[in-house]
């Protein structure tokens, strides 16, 4: 019974970690005022790019920094367009998405169908035996340290708050000194480096393949998360593994035979977390003190 | 007397010499000189488009001019960014306030130190300043829960400690009561006696004279006059500000006031907006033949009253609004439109026009009935004539009816906005601050149409935040204050300071009426 409740916290865990890391870097990029709806597209870039490098390299590690790299590219790209030429953000954000999922396709395609194997890593390997930890990838209990990371930026230390600034009034902030353009790249291109952690767990660790369509709406997915999380860090991992935990439910029943067709059960997870999170954020007062009153809107000195 | 005049050997604080700043469609400033001694207040004075706000951008470094110099205490500087400013020892307390709505006091003063305090250390520092020049703070409330008059000191106490050897404010009485600007003056002159000097904008003489040791006048972007503003009159500042004298308003042929048109019954309104205000029990008659001024300082339930009043905000109580005895509490904003209500918002770009579009084609904002369609369609003839009285009625300085509303200056828009409204004669008009952010010509020329609409019977509700715009024109004259209003009072019965008490508001606020609060002194 036990090792039932283990697994199924491990499962969760495990299905929840890509939206972890997707959408702690779009509330990163949207507490700054700024919104990358290419979440997607740089996470599909992300994981072809490192699984191509894992197979040829053989290193997960590498692969991950490779997609990092790939990430960081995409929105720097984005953030040339949208926050130095002032381009419509939703409209960028909506062709890097549709251009970095045909990217994707398209250096993925000799991979098709192929599987990964490594070897555990040394730490993995060191950390085996501990109950559910030793279950878990490396990569999700880094995703627990860029959280806590991220949230003590963002609410312990000046940089955060001058951050959050940018997103609540980038002419305020201008005006009190603060380099608002620098800052909303710093903020575009960590979100890119998140996107690609998490576009690489997801072909790396999670599925450890490739096939056509493997971030399935994972990115989109994150940006709402982002949205319904009242741009929370806390209620964003929250809706991440109630994201996850649904993703193994529906697993689960599917493999216990309830008669609903595949298709539908799949779409659960997603149908789930939207209705969960829009109900939690039917709160105006909430929504109208943490969303970034500058969100969306280009800034020119 | 100039202080550096008596000092010689000390150099200027500030210099300008020659600044010149051309932006595509005007010269915003033209080879503009001032200097600023140390610990001196000096005034920059000019009408809404003389040059004031873009020369004090290039000074703080926002915008940087086409030509000219700057000296900062004797040697050349060339200020590109407010970070530099600041470093120099330049501090700003912008007009609308450079904070963050969300972030505490202490947050938004933080941000802006070069060094990062611990927040203990942070509230102490910002508690000594604040007692030192009696500008209250308390350090652990977010902005959005504080009145603009707080604001304003967060803004004041963040530059101050920075240590600051020019402080720039612009227009900083515009929103505060007479009181609070009392109180300002006293801080700001412990400030400069401190060694800090102070470049005041404003275009409000009486204040200037009070408090400023010399002046620079600006009209369109060319300085047009310094002075020693106490050796002045009002009237020959007026006259380097405007280059004329200052219209007057014709003399009112005032009937009495008639049977009451629109009528407001105890409504309370909760929001759910934290940045907005609740109304409580509002009420409120406007007679034919008056008008009714509301004053307060804006934010105190000024916009929910208008949404109320306009049909915004519709009422599940039908009878909580009536029009000439109907209950209209349901309707909106056409349907009271229709049975003659009209109204004029705050916000002339946003809510008032629609920039983007011709003059002509405004007409249609609010005036889309009868004649201007036929069969569903626009008649463009009638409403290009429309759009041609309004102008020739109202002297709006555009380029005809085919001009974009978003090219005129706030006051010629704000003149056509109004005057679009009058010219359907309405029955009752409402106007939420009809001349913010007006030149002098144009404020006199929509009150004298607000009069003048009066004379003709109709009931006029106008809401300002200036003072003496509602001693000009209103007949009587209430109070908002934290989403209450307080009883109309006529003019005469009551006076500026009674009205600035009120305005600070809360519950035992003291009576509007000179002569009863007097009798309850005396009591």
């Amino acid at each position: 019974m036990s090792s039932l409740v283990a697994q199924l916290i491990v499962a969760t865990l495990v299905a929840g970690t890509p939206l972890v890391y997707a959408a702690l870097g779009e509330l990163v990029v949207e507490r700054a005022g700024v919104v990358n709806m290419g979440v997607e597209g740089m996470m599909v870039v992300g994981a072809v790019a490192a699984f191509a490098v894992a197979m040829a390299t053989g290193s997960l590690g590498l692969g991950v920094l490779v997609a990092m790299a790939a990430g960081m590219l995409l929105s720097l790209l984005f953030a040339v367009l949208a926050v130095s030429f002032n381009a419509n953000q939703v409209a960028v954000g909506l062709a890097l998405t549709i251009f970095g999922t045909s990217l994707g396709s398209y250096l993925g395609k000799s991979y098709v169908g192929m599987a990964l194997v490594v070897p555990p890593s040394g730490l993995g390997a060191a950390a085996a035996d501990i109950p559910i930890l030793g279950q878990l990838h490396p990569l999700v209990w880094l995703s627990w340290v860029l959280f806590t990371a991220t949230w003590f930026f963002l609410y312990r230390t000046k940089y955060g708050l001058a951050l959050r600034a940018v997103g609540e009034s980038p002419a305020s902030a201008h005006a009190i000194g603060y380099p608002v353009i620098r800052i909303r790249y710093l903020a575009t291109l960590f979100g890119g480096a998140l996107a690609g952690i998490a576009g690489a767990y997801v072909s790396l660790v999670y599925t450890a393949l490739w096939t056509e369509g493997l971030i399935a709406g994972r990115g989109w997915i994150a940006v709402a998360l982002v949205v319904f999380a009242t741009w929370r860090p806390g209620r964003c991992l929250a809706g991440a593994y109630l994201f996850g935990g649904a993703t193994m439910a529906q697993l689960f029943a599917q493999s216990a035979g309830v008669g609903l067709p595949s298709e539908l059960m799949s779409a659960l997870p997603y149908l789930a977390t939207i209705v969960v999170l829009a109900l939690i954020s039917r709160d105006e007062t909430m929504m109208r003190l943490n969303v970034p009153a500058s969100l969306g809107k280009p800034f020119s000195i | 007397m100039h202080p550096s005049l008596t000092r010689p050997n000390v150099p200027d604080r500030l210099e300008l010499r020659s600044i010149r700043k051309a932006y595509p469609a005007v010269v915003a400033n033209d080879d503009v000189s001032l200097r600023v001694a140390p610990g001196e207040i000096h005034a920059v004075v000019g009408e809404n488009g003389a040059g004031k706000s873009t020369l004090m951008k290039i000074i703080y470094g926002i915008v940087q001019p086409d030509s000219g110099e700057m000296l900062w205490n004797g040697r050349e500087v060339v200020i590109r960014s407010p970070a530099q400013a600041q470093r120099l020892g330049i501090g700003m307390v912008f007009q609308h306030f450079a904070l963050f709505d969300t972030l505490t006091a202490a947050e938004n003063i933080a941000l802006a130190l070069p060094t990062t305090p611990s927040l203990n250390a942070l509230s102490d520092q910002i508690s000594s300043v604040a007692a030192s020049y009696g500008l209250p703070v308390d350090p652990a409330r977010p902005i959005y829960t504080l009145s603009v008059g707080e604001r304003q000191r967060v803004e004041i106490v963040r530059a101050l400690l920075r240590k600051p050897g020019l402080l720039i404010l612009d227009e900083p009485t515009s929103v505060l009561t007479p009181q609070a600007v009392e109180k300002l003056f006293e801080a700001l002159r412990r400030i400069a006696a401190d060694g800090c000097s102070i470049l005041y904008i404003s275009h409000k003489l009486n204040e200037i004279q009070s408090l400023c040791d010399s002046a620079t006048v600006l009209r369109g972007g060319r300085v047009t006059g310094t002075c020693v503003p106490r050796q002045e009159t009002p009237a020959s500042i007026a006259r380097m500000m405007i280059g004329e004298d200052l219209p007057r308003y014709r003399e009112a042929t005032q009937a009495a006031a008639g049977r009451t048109r629109l009528e407001l019954a105890n409504v309370s309104l909760p929001t759910r907006d934290p940045f907005g205000t609740a109304l409580a029990d509002v009420s409120l008659g406007i007679r034919s033949g008056e008008i009714l001024g509301i004053a307060g300082v804006s934010g105190n339930g000024q916009a929910e009253l208008m949404s109320v009043l306009s049909g915004e905000q519709r009422l599940v109580e039908h009878g909580a609004v009536r029009l000439d005895g109907e209950a209209i509490g349901h309707l909106g904003p056409a349907e009271r439109r229709a049975l003659g209500l009209r109204s004029v918002p705050e916000d002339r770009l946003d809510q008032g026009a629609v920039p983007a579009m011709s003059l002509a084609d405004n007409v249609l904002v609010t005036v889309n009935r009868g004649r201007a369609t036929r069969c569903g369609l626009i008649r463009f003839s009638w409403i290009e004539a429309y759009a041609k009285t309004c102008i020739e009625t109202f002297g709006v300085r555009c380029g005809g009816p085919a001009a974009h509303a978003g090219s005129l200056s706030g006051g010629n828009l704000q003149k056509y906005i109004i005057g679009r409204e009058i010219l359907q004669e309405p029955g009752v008009l409402i106007v939420s601050q009809p001349t913010w952010g007006v030149d002098v010509g144009a404020a006199v020329v929509i009150r004298q149409a607000l009069l003048d609409l009066r004379d003709r019977g109709a009931a006029i509700l106008v809401i300002s935040e200036e003072l003496d715009e509602l001693f000009d024109i209103a007949d009587r004259i209430a109070v908002m204050a934290g989403g209450r209003l307080s009883e109309g009072v006529e003019r005469a019965c009551t006076s500026r300071d009674r009205v600035g008490l009120a305005m600070t508001g809360g519950h035992g606020a003291p009576s509007l009426h000179v002569k009863e609060a007097d009798d309850a002194v005396a009591l």
